[in-house]
């Protein structure tokens, strides 16, 4: 049987710094949940992460962590990787953390297939700065920022990470809370850079704003607009506005960074040897 | 490095001897993005990294080199980067949270003509003040200058030993020239130099407060991965290393910082001097000019004018007890300098008014010569 969350929580810490109903929760619930089934060492799980309200996350688990600066918990997940290849290296961030100002780090370290895994909390907005528009809020949506509604395009963080490189790539909203920890386990299993888009709310800035009801309300229209990969094939774009598209998007074994720089010492101390 | 020692006089490049003195003091992580004039030591250390088992990554952008440093460092890895000004400007974010958190590593700052893309690659000192101040709040950082190849491979070392055994990030200021230059060094084996580690944790992991520091103001660290499952944040902590905004916690934290530098001062100050003993006259100089200035006074003296130089090779925390006795003793000082004037600030301020203090700056690109400094001397 899988162990409690309780055992990887900093509990003398709560309660927690997020608002009341906010999707960051079941994001952090479904990760533990994934460490627990696979039984990791807690002296061997490293969990980075950026500025955000998804990235306080850190300071409440009991693993070695580390709470970086804004947008760059990717690059420090990397050099910690790189020197300690037997650490599970967990990044959490969110999407303006992520996909805004670190963005060129997530694309690369995806690019290297670095031996990461990163969950996104996507909850559409800059949460901890009280609700500007970010990178991954939808196109029309009401924000701090954008009073008279976003002209910006979303980005679709998981074709980006999959063509970037990525080993495995998947998105699930916090709707789907057990679907959310499965991908989050095969992720952290899955060799070199993997990613996984964790679609959540903020019922205080982007809820609000956008009167999109009570928190419930706003799992209810999670659920509603969930669509899998395999249906959403089917549906033509006018369909799919609105739409977000889970599933595992793809699984795959290429060499990561770390195996191909053991390659690289081994290249190295032969050519010293000479 | 086992084995029979191996001292032997070698001509060296500057950044190559910059990459050797940093592998022979432990270095075994770098990340970085190429810029000129510091690009050689990048690939230096992309060739001789992985011979020793160690790890290179040229990353993204230099935001990312510095927080790849860091973390290599807290996972155990004494770790490096190199740049130049406009890289030298984007690391200032992590240089802060390297700072702040305590987290040992250096970094190379070859500087060059600024300010903005500026002069590549002409020499340039326009980046002391960018070393001691260009990350935002205040915050401890040491910074070393060398003004040869031979100095360049002793002060880093000295750089490495200083940023683990106080845990703060050391700079290493170069000139382009003395990046590019050839010269002779006598480099010696592993077991004739200290090498320094991070005070480790001596209690359980349990009892371990990892921002509890003893009457040194350095506090014990502990690898990620070994059993210790410390918080780092970049947000004010206290001794437990979780984030705190309690005005006496706040306070103590920064007046902490501040004091370990100031606790260790004798240790980390590095000076050179020349003829100062009976000096009328004094040129303070730091870097390649320090080389120029020690020409000059020598022509000085054979014309026989009482000149003397000075040369601080730790440039922060700045001499400024030197400099005062200096100038309680001569009757005026010159600072020579490749930029509008930013070593002077500081001379002025440690001589106080007690005696005369002149700038020669030059910002064409081109290094001040003895025969400039000669000619400030002699309008005495
Ligand atoms: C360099 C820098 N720029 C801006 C900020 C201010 N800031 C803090 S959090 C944040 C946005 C966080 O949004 P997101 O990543 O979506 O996470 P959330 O708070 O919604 O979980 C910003 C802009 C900062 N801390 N550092």
């Amino acid at each position: 049987m899988a162990k409690s969350i309780d055992e990887y929580l900093r509990t003398q810490f709560m309660p927690h710094i997020w608002c009341p109903g906010c999707g960051h929760g079941i994001v952090l619930n479904a990760l533990l949940r994934a460490v627990a089934r696979l039984d990791l060492p807690k002296d061997q799980v490293c969990v980075v992460s950026g500025i955000g309200c998804a990235s306080r996350a850190p300071g409440y688990l009991d693993f070695n962590t580390l709470h970086t600066t804004h947008g760059r918990a990717i690059a420090f997940a990397t050099g910690i990787k790189l020197a300690n290849p037997d650490l599970h290296v967990i990044v959490v961030t969110g999407d303006g953390d992520g996909a805004a100002i670190g963005g060129n780090h997530l694309i690369h370290a995806a690019r290297r297939n670095m031996g990461v895994t990163t969950v996104m909390f996507n909850n559409s907005i800059y949460g901890m700065t009280n609700g500007q528009y970010s990178p991954l809020t939808p196109s029309g949506m009401f924000a701090a920022t954008a009073p008279y509604g976003n002209v910006e395009r979303n980005f679709d963080m998981c074709e980006l990470v999959r063509a970037s490189g990525a080993n495995y790539v998947a998105r699930a909203t916090v709707a789907q809370a057990r679907q959310l920890s499965t991908y989050i386990e095969r992720a952290i299993e899955n060799p070199g850079f993997a990613f996984v888009e964790a679609v959540g709310s903020c019922p205080t800035y982007f809820g609000r704003r956008n009167k999109l009801g009570s928190s419930l309300q706003m799992l209810e229209t999670l659920k509603k607009n969930s669509v899998t990969a395999a249906a959403a094939a089917k549906l033509d774009p006018a369909e799919l506005r609105g739409k977000i598209i889970i599933g595992e998007f793809y699984r795959g074994d290429a060499p990561g960074y770390i195996e191909l720089y053991d390659g690289v010492i081994e290249r190295a101390k032969e050519a010293a040897g000479k | 490095m086992a084995g029979k020692c191996d001292v032997r006089a070698r001509l060296l490049q500057g950044n190559e001897s910059c990459a050797e003195a940093a592998l022979l003091a432990g270095v075994r992580f770098f990340a970085g993005y190429p810029i000129t004039p510091s690009s050689e030591i990048a690939e230096i250390l992309s060739a001789r990294l992985p011979q020793l088992g160690g790890k290179f990554i040229q990353m993204e952008d230099e935001i990312a080199s510095m927080a790849a440093v860091i973390g290599a460092s807290l996972a155990g890895m004494k770790a490096m980067t190199a740049t130049s000004g406009p890289g030298f400007s984007l690391k200032q974010e992590n240089l802060g949270f390297a700072s702040f958190t305590e987290v040992p590593c250096v970094i190379v700052n070859v500087q060059r003509t600024g300010p903005s893309t500026g002069l590549p690659t002409s020499p340039g000192q326009g980046d002391l003040m960018q070393a001691r101040w260009g990350t935002h709040g205040d915050h401890p950082v040491v910074a070393l200058y060398p003004s040869s190849v031979a100095e360049t491979f002793d002060l880093t070392v000295k750089a490495v030993n200083i940023a683990e055994t106080l845990r703060v990030p050391v700079i290493l200021l170069m000139d382009e020239v003395v990046a590019h230059m050839r010269e002779r060094v006598i480099v010696p084996c592993a077991d004739e130099i200290e090498i320094a580690w991070r005070p480790r944790p001596t209690v359980a992991p349990s009892d371990y407060l990892p921002y509890d520091a003893g009457p040194d103001g350095v506090p014990a660290m502990a690898d990620f991965g070994t059993g210790y499952r410390w918080h780092v944040t970049g947000l004010y902590h206290d001794i437990t290393g979780f984030p705190t905004s309690a005005p006496a916690k706040v306070d103590h934290l920064v007046r902490r910082l501040e004091g370990k530098i100031a606790n260790h001062r004798r240790d980390i100050t590095f000076t050179w001097d020349e003829h100062m003993d009976d000096a009328k006259v004094a040129v303070v100089a730091c870097g390649i000019v320090a080389r120029s200035a020690r020409r000059a006074v020598r022509l000085a003296r054979g014309k026989g004018i009482a000149a003397g130089v000075f040369q601080p090779k730790t440039i922060w925390p700045f001499p400024y007890e030197q400099i005062a006795e200096i100038a309680a003793r001569v009757d005026r000082i010159i600072v020579p300098e490749m930029n509008m004037g930013q070593l002077i600030g500081e001379v002025q301020r440690a001589a106080c008014g007690k005696c005369e203090v002149i700038g020669h700056f030059r910002v064409d690109g081109e290094p001040i010569t003895p025969e400039e400094i000669l000619a400030r001397l002699e309008e005495v």
